[in-house]
């Protein structure tokens, strides 16, 4: 399993440090929906600046899993606490918590009748209450970050898709989020934009952000990643450092899973 | 590049062509007449059987349209008039010059028309800054918050008094809420609020009214509701329908979507019970039933009722209406603006509704459209709406038998308005787009 894809460039690795402190801690949970047990027993606990990649078959429950820690899916058995708050049925926790944890999805879910600005400044304006002269000013600043400020004023729907991802990166990170949750953000994308919008998210990784990212992308994961996940049938099958996880996997359903996504 | 020796024949373009003029048939006049009126035989001779078919409908409408009428002062009149030229038939016109003022304003007193005039002149100036907000300036919305006490004070007349506590209870109402809500939930200092509201209006509020208006008569002559006619009656259901079915609506199409049972059960039971009922109905409902129901001696206006029945009716279709743009929108949209920790109502308010809303433009303009003309109907419980003065102007013997100029007056006057709404709503939608969802 030599030939995983790599990323062209150095990564700066002097920020990246997982610290002892715990940002997410999920213990046995469990989800249905209806009668189909989608997520079985997971536990799964994630320290302050760590990054990882929670790679598995479609249908294997890893984006639901992700969605449970912001509560876009409920889960119905065990616990999830997320920057020491319980995730229960209280709105205001919820609330909390999203404001919290910034996330961006495989169709980038921008509002398209707002303008990129608008779309940054948005939530700080409402939800934190910031000043709209200093909420463009903070979306301007991480709008040069994903490499797009002369966008600002064009609508979603006149930017190409690398384009609108790295614009709803902007706008998770405009809520300056302590974690970053990734629901596979290059799936929807040409291969001519996948590079643009991983490179956003490895400086974020040398940030020191804690993310979180379902994806297909080995490479990314073998160079930034410091835990991979692998998930079948709703459960958590193998997880490992990338290199043990790539070079000398222990499972049979995560050899064949590596054949398949690589061996091409 | 040919495929053929592409093995064999290595080619590198080393100049771009520069672009070229497309040919002089494709494009202009010619082309445009090419491509849309003689591509090919066939369209060529639809086109022009088309041409002749209408060129032979205005040779036979044209003349009776266009007929030397406008002074005959009877139906016999403009008959003489019309032999004395030769002519066999030919539309009877005087009638709408004598009796236009009556098709637009009912039994309104002569002497007062400047009030309805004005609330109409008024009522353009209020819808300004919700149409065109780009180009009014946003203050102007205080006037359209105030515009409907005002309209209604031009038009039913009385003393300054009445709209001035009816907008203080508006204002009593708010400032419960608003004070309330600090101190207990806001779904109960709401309630507070519409309580308090209320009690003003049916309580407090006429308490201190009978002996100011007493102390300090400032009033306009006031001006019954059975005097209410033509356009202006039509005018004043359908635009206060209109107004308050859209809020009406995005509130009924939101509870439908709600987890709530309860109030998912209410609106859907409204809705369907509303949409399951034909209008006549209700209007009878408005105007012989509800005096059974309602206390004995309680005066509640004709037009009233009929407006709540119009409205209730046009929420209801509204509700489908928005309903249609929330399904249209994708899930994404809630979880993006959810993912951002934006609650419910900011999400509804921010992200959902201005999308939904636009999707369903043309469905909303659709049902205010229909709305307006419903308002017709008001003819079958004896209200003088345009039709219902029709049968009236038809009363009078010098009139008697006139049907075809004063339906095609009627007609025309409804398009014109019907037909500043379409376009409207189409500009509307160019505006709002913003490229390619």
């Amino acid at each position: 399993m030599t030939n995983v894809p790599t990323m062209d460039r150095e990564i700066d690795r002097s920020q990246m440090q997982v610290s002892d402190e715990v940002a997410i801690e999920i213990s046995n949970m469990n989800k249905w929906y209806g009668t189909f047990h989608v997520l079985r027993d997971i536990n799964l606990t994630v320290n302050r600046g760590e990054r990882i990649v929670i790679a598995g078959p479609s249908g294997s429950g890893k984006s639901t899993m992700i969605r449970c820690i912001n509560r876009l899916e409920e889960h119905q058995q065990g616990k999830i606490i997320v920057d020491g708050t319980e995730l229960t049925n209280d709105l205001k926790n919820i609330d909390k918590i999203r404001s919290e944890v910034g996330m961006c999805f495989q169709h980038f879910n921008l509002f398209p009748h707002l303008t990129i600005l608008e779309n940054c400044t948005l939530a700080p304006i409402w939800v934190r209450k910031v000043p709209k002269k200093e909420a463009e000013e903070t979306a301007m600043h991480f709008l040069e970050k994903v490499k797009i400020p002369d966008q600002a004023m064009k609508y979603p729907g006149q930017l190409s898709g690398g384009q609108q991802q790295r614009v709803a990166i902007a706008r998770s990170l405009c809520m300056k989020p302590r974690i970053m949750l990734f629901d596979e953000p290059t799936s929807a994308l040409d291969p001519e934009m996948i590079k643009e919008v991983l490179d956003t998210m490895i400086e974020l990784a040398e940030e020191g952000m804690t993310m979180l990212c379902v994806t297909h992308e080995m490479g990314f994961a073998r160079q930034v990643a410091n835990r991979v996940i692998f998930m079948d049938q709703g459960q958590i099958v193998e997880q490992n450092e990338p290199e043990e996880f790539f070079n000398n996997p222990k499972s049979d359903r995560t050899k064949l899973f590596l054949s398949q996504i690589l061996g091409h | 590049m040919s495929n053929t020796h592409s093995d064999t024949v290595a080619f590198v373009r080393d100049t771009m062509l520069p672009q070229q003029e497309p040919p002089s048939s494709s494009v202009g006049a010619v082309g445009w007449m090419r491509t849309n009126l003689f591509s090919g035989w066939f369209n060529t001779v639809l086109t022009i059987v088309s041409l002749g078919f209408i060129a032979f409908i205005l040779y036979e409408i044209l003349p009776w349209l266009i007929s030397p009428t406008w002074d005959g002062t009877s139906l016999t009149n403009c008959r003489e008039i019309l032999a004395g030229l030769g002519d066999e038939s030919g539309a009877c016109w005087g009638v709408i010059r004598e009796r236009w003022q009556q098709l637009m304003f009912g039994f309104y007193p002569s002497d007062l028309y400047w009030r309805p005039v004005l609330a109409f002149l008024l009522l353009l100036v209020a819808i300004a800054p919700l149409l065109f907000a780009d180009y009014v300036s946003p203050k102007l919305i205080w006037f359209s918050m105030l515009y409907p006490f005002l309209a209604a004070w031009l038009l039913w007349g009385g003393a300054i008094w009445a709209p001035i506590f009816a907008i203080l209870g508006f204002v009593v109402g708010f400032v419960v809420f608003r004070y309330g809500s600090k101190v207990i939930l806001p779904a109960l200092a709401l309630a507070a609020g519409v309580v308090a509201a209320i009690l003003w209006w049916t309580a407090i509020g006429p308490a201190i009214e009978a002996p100011l208006s007493a102390a300090i008569p400032i009033g306009i002559e006031s001006v019954q509701s059975r005097e209410f006619g033509g356009f202006m009656l039509s005018i004043t259901i359908g635009v206060t329908a209109i107004m308050c079915s859209l809020p009406i609506g995005i509130v009924l199409a939101l509870g439908r979507q709600s987890d709530l049972l309860l109030v998912k059960a209410i609106c859907v039971g409204f809705i369907e019970f509303i949409r399951g009922v034909p209008l006549i109905t209700l209007l009878f409902v408005a105007s012989v039933l509800l005096n059974i129901f309602l206390p004995p001696g309680t005066n509640f206006d004709i037009i009233l009722r009929v407006m709540i029945m119009v409205t209730l009716f046009a929420a209801a279709y509204m509700a489908e209406v928005i309903r249609g743009g929330l399904a249209a929108l994708p899930k994404g949209q809630y979880e993006g603006a959810d993912s951002l920790g934006l609650d419910y109502w900011q999400a509804q308010r921010l992200i959902i509704m201005p999308q939904a809303l636009k999707i369903s433009i043309p469905g909303i303009v659709s049902t205010f459209i229909g709305v307006f003309k419903d308002t017709t109907l008001v003819s079958i419980i004896s209200m003088f709406d345009p039709i219902g003065l029709s049968n009236a102007i038809r009363a009078d013997t010098a009139w008697n038998g006139v049907y075809w100029e004063l339906f095609i007056f009627i007609g025309a006057v409804f398009f014109v308005f019907c037909f500043s709404m379409s376009r409207y709503s189409m500009y509307l939608e160019r505006k709002l787009q913003t490229g390619h969802r």
